[in-house]
């Protein structure tokens, strides 16, 4: 049989296959193993403000003039967007060459999917430099998945002058002596805390903290690897939580604020409505930029660690904290990991630092935090004794997920702490 | 409440646009044999719609019906078959079943408060009224904006402490602003956002009814001794009753699937107090990565819609659709 083959044809065939090879380019650049060819880096990360925006820009523009095979294309996320976008980008298994992470479940379960490359042969002298604390999120079964270029850890800020004008001399050590704290500051008329109830993670700070304080550093460890969260220790993290709740010390209409945004947790304190919230060491730096004045409240701000509770395991010298990172997706060019290294020198670790949005993760450059807060944030830090990663990023999403809406329950005080100690055991068990 | 799924579904009901659509003359037309190769004409025009539709709809539908038997967090394939335990889980879940308890209460509020005052300023702005066209575009604004913006816009309007809603609440000796904090009133406030930006269509499609109606039926009426109540209840509001069942099937409808609004609003908080089931889906898909479960809730979403769907054509809508859906050649 001939076939009669018209040019029409013979056109849709020629722009079907460069359809087909169009979409085979745009998986297919990570093919090459050869870090001396012509690559694109693709990069999506979520410091899409000031001031780590323009550092990061200028940091792939001084690499590209170095290597002028590599293109880098930068995707600056918000954090919410980023988490959306990264989520369908998994799903469909194909992940960005460079990206955010947070190390712990989420990283974990990327892990399994095998959507993120090993690092750990590759980048061994790089971590050396680095703080083990920072590295624990990232190692899983032994190998290391991701590399932190900040590291930080949750604690109480609080308005200095709010304080004094209160009566309170000295900062709460123990659970007690904050709860009297709270009771001198409503009794001045002064919102003890901020706290945005919408966005509901800064919430699970307090209850993660209780927890760790009585049941000691293993105690959120021990509950998920034994999937049973229902024990004495964690009802109790609970119940102490609700005796704060019970004292209503967080500013009107806290249930439905966020932590950003211009009437937010991070304003009220910025605006000088609250006089302490409890929150990661990005606090000053939010704090000023959704503030008014866009200064925030500069030298009045203090930091202090979670209080110990009376008769807990724990110390307070344990920290609860994480730090944001990069992960390198399975088929990204060579070139990725070189580019990671550069951002991590010593060096650009430090102009990250000078920014104060940055806690540097390797260890030479701790000396440029600029700011009195960030250096005792990172004293605190570099004097721990236990780490525990952010629950929402340690655990699986369900159970992060889970553990979010269940304290927000205690919070709004419509649901005993028992009661949902049982509920996330539940999800604990199946998810 | 809310919006149409499509132009054309706004359009049917519309007396204006709608064609006579019951008699012996169109049952004789509908009767009519084809002509023969009008099979090959349809399926060359029928084709690339088809095939968007089954690619882009139909097939969607049967993943998520395969993958909300499983157990499955949306990496790799579903391997772990549950049967249909999603289902099962969802029915007894607290947050699932209070979304069915919210959404009814914000279908019946939508038929009991927003269509309403939509069909009363309606008739109002009927009347000849000085600056009346005016009037119709204030009120019609608002469906003009996004759902998100209209979302940012009532988030800074009752913002706690510096909102524009405090500062008026306060002028009338209330406080109005918790109603976004407080899980007893969340689910209002959101139905006052909702209706705020959809009354205004509504309001719209009963103008456009109305003004399809012949004056010299009412005037005959009103010549016939009828007070202006007894007019509207005995002679307008018969002939508006396309428009309003097509109204109450859209405002429906638009409920089940509300999702942008509320997400932007409140996140379905304060604890679970404002979440739709879109919002639930939503959750468990994207954040808690249970992508099974959240595909056995879409499934439950569509299968509500289709049901309710099918149901109100057949049984509410006959009159108006007849010829369209619900009857075959010449019968009725």
């Amino acid at each position: 049989m001939t076939m009669h083959v018209s040019r029409r044809t013979l056109l849709g065939l020629a722009g079907a296959g460069a359809g087909a090879y169009l979409l085979s380019a745009c998986s297919g650049d990570g093919e090459s193993s050869d870090p001396t060819a012509p690559q694109t880096i693709n990069w999506w990360h979520i410091q899409n403000t000031e001031p780590m925006l323009p550092v990061w820009a200028a940091m792939a523009n001084e690499y590209k003039t170095a290597h002028s095979n590599v293109t880098i294309t930068i995707q600056p996320l918000e954090n919410e967007a980023f988490k959306a976008k990264l989520t369908t980008a998994t799903q469909a298994g194909d992940p960005p060459d460079l990206f955010q992470s947070w190390g712990g479940g989420v990283l974990k379960q990327q892990v399994d999917a095998g959507l993120v490359k090993d690092l750990t042969d590759d980048l061994k002298d790089l971590v050396a430099g680095i703080l083990p604390a920072a590295m624990q999120p990232y190692t899983i079964d032994g190998k290391i998945y991701g590399i932190p270029f900040d590291i930080g850890m949750v604690g109480f800020w609080y308005n200095k002058d709010l304080f004094t004008r209160a009566g309170i001399t000295e900062t709460p050590s123990t659970w007690a002596a904050l709860l009297d704290a709270v009771r001198k500051l409503k009794t001045a008329g002064i919102t003890p805390v901020a706290l945005a109830g919408k966005d509901k993670w800064p919430a699970h700070f307090y209850w993660s903290y209780l927890a760790m304080r009585i049941g000691g550093v293993g105690a959120l460890q021990k509950a998920v690897d034994d999937k049973n969260f229902d024990t004495p220790d964690l009802v109790a993290a609970g119940e102490r939580l609700k005796e704060l709740v019970d004292l209503q010390p967080f500013q009107k209409g806290f249930l439905g604020a966020e932590y950003g945004s211009p009437d937010g947790q991070a304003a009220t304190m910025g605006n000088g409505g609250a006089a302490m919230e409890l929150m990661g060491q990005w606090a000053p730096a939010v704090q000023g930029s959704s503030s008014t004045s866009k200064k925030g409240i500069g030298d009045k701000l203090g930091f202090f660690p979670f209080p110990a509770v009376d008769g807990g395991k724990g110390s307070v010298t344990e920290v609860f904290g994480g730090g944001n990172g990069f992960a390198v997706g399975k088929d990204a060019p060579a070139a990725t990991i070189e580019f990671l290294k550069f951002l991590l020198t010593a060096e650009n670790q430090k102009r990250s630092a000078q920014t104060g949005a940055v806690l540097p993760t390797v260890k030479d450059a701790t000396s440029a935090i600029p700011d009195a807060n960030g250096k005792a944030v990172a004293e605190t830090l570099a004097k721990n004794t236990g780490f525990q990663l952010y629950l929402d990023q340690a655990y699986a999403p369900a159970l992060g997920q889970q553990i979010n809406d269940s304290v927000a329950e205690i919070i709004a005080g419509k649901k005993q702490p028992a009661a949902i100690l049982k509920d996330i055991t539940q999800v604990a068990k199946t998810a | 409440m809310t919006r149409p799924s499509t132009v054309s579904e706004m359009r049917r009901g519309d007396p204006a646009t709608d064609p006579p659509a019951t008699g012996p003359g169109t049952a004789r037309l509908r009767g009519r044999q084809p002509r023969p190769g009008r099979g090959r004409v349809l399926a060359v025009f029928l084709a690339p719609a088809l095939a968007l539709f089954v690619l882009l709809v139909l097939a969607p539908i049967v993943v998520a019906g395969y993958a909300s038997l499983y157990k499955w967090n949306g990496f790799g394939l579903p391997e772990n078959f549950i049967g249909l335990d999603n289902y099962t889980r969802a029915f007894a879940d607290p947050t699932f079943r209070g979304d069915l308890r919210r959404g009814l209460v914000l279908v019946v509020l939508s038929l009991v408060v927003q269509l309403p005052a939509a069909l009363a300023l309606a008739m109002l702005l009927n009347q000849p009224l000085r600056g009346r066209a005016v009037y119709r575009l204030i009120f019609f604004a608002p469906y003009v904006l996004s759902e998100v913006t209209t979302a940012v816009l009532f988030t800074l309007v009752f913002s706690p402490n510096r909102g524009l809603g405090e500062g008026v609440a306060k002028w009338l000796g209330a406080d109005a602003g918790t109603i976004f904090a407080d899980p007893d009133t969340v689910l209002f406030a959101v139905f006052l956002v909702v209706s705020w930006k959809y009354f205004g269509l509504y309001m719209m499609l009963f103008l456009a009814a109305r003004q399809g109606i012949p004056k010299e039926l009412s005037e005959a009426a009103v010549t016939d001794g009828a007070t202006a109540w007894q007019a509207f209840r005995h002679v307008t509001l018969p002939l508006l009753g396309p428009t309003i069942r097509i109204s109450v099937f859209l405002s429906v409808i638009g409920t089940i699937q509300l999702f942008d609004m509320v997400w932007v609003l409140t996140g379905g908080g304060p604890i679970h107090s404002s979440e739709t089931l879109a919002v639930t889906m939503y959750q468990y898909g994207f954040r808690r990565f249970e992508v099974g479960y959240a595909s056995a809730i879409s499934i439950i979403m569509f299968l509500l819609s289709l049901v309710f769907a099918l149901l109100y054509q057949r049984v509410v809508l006959r009159r108006d659709t007849a010829g369209a859906i619900t009857t075959q050649g010449g019968q009725r």
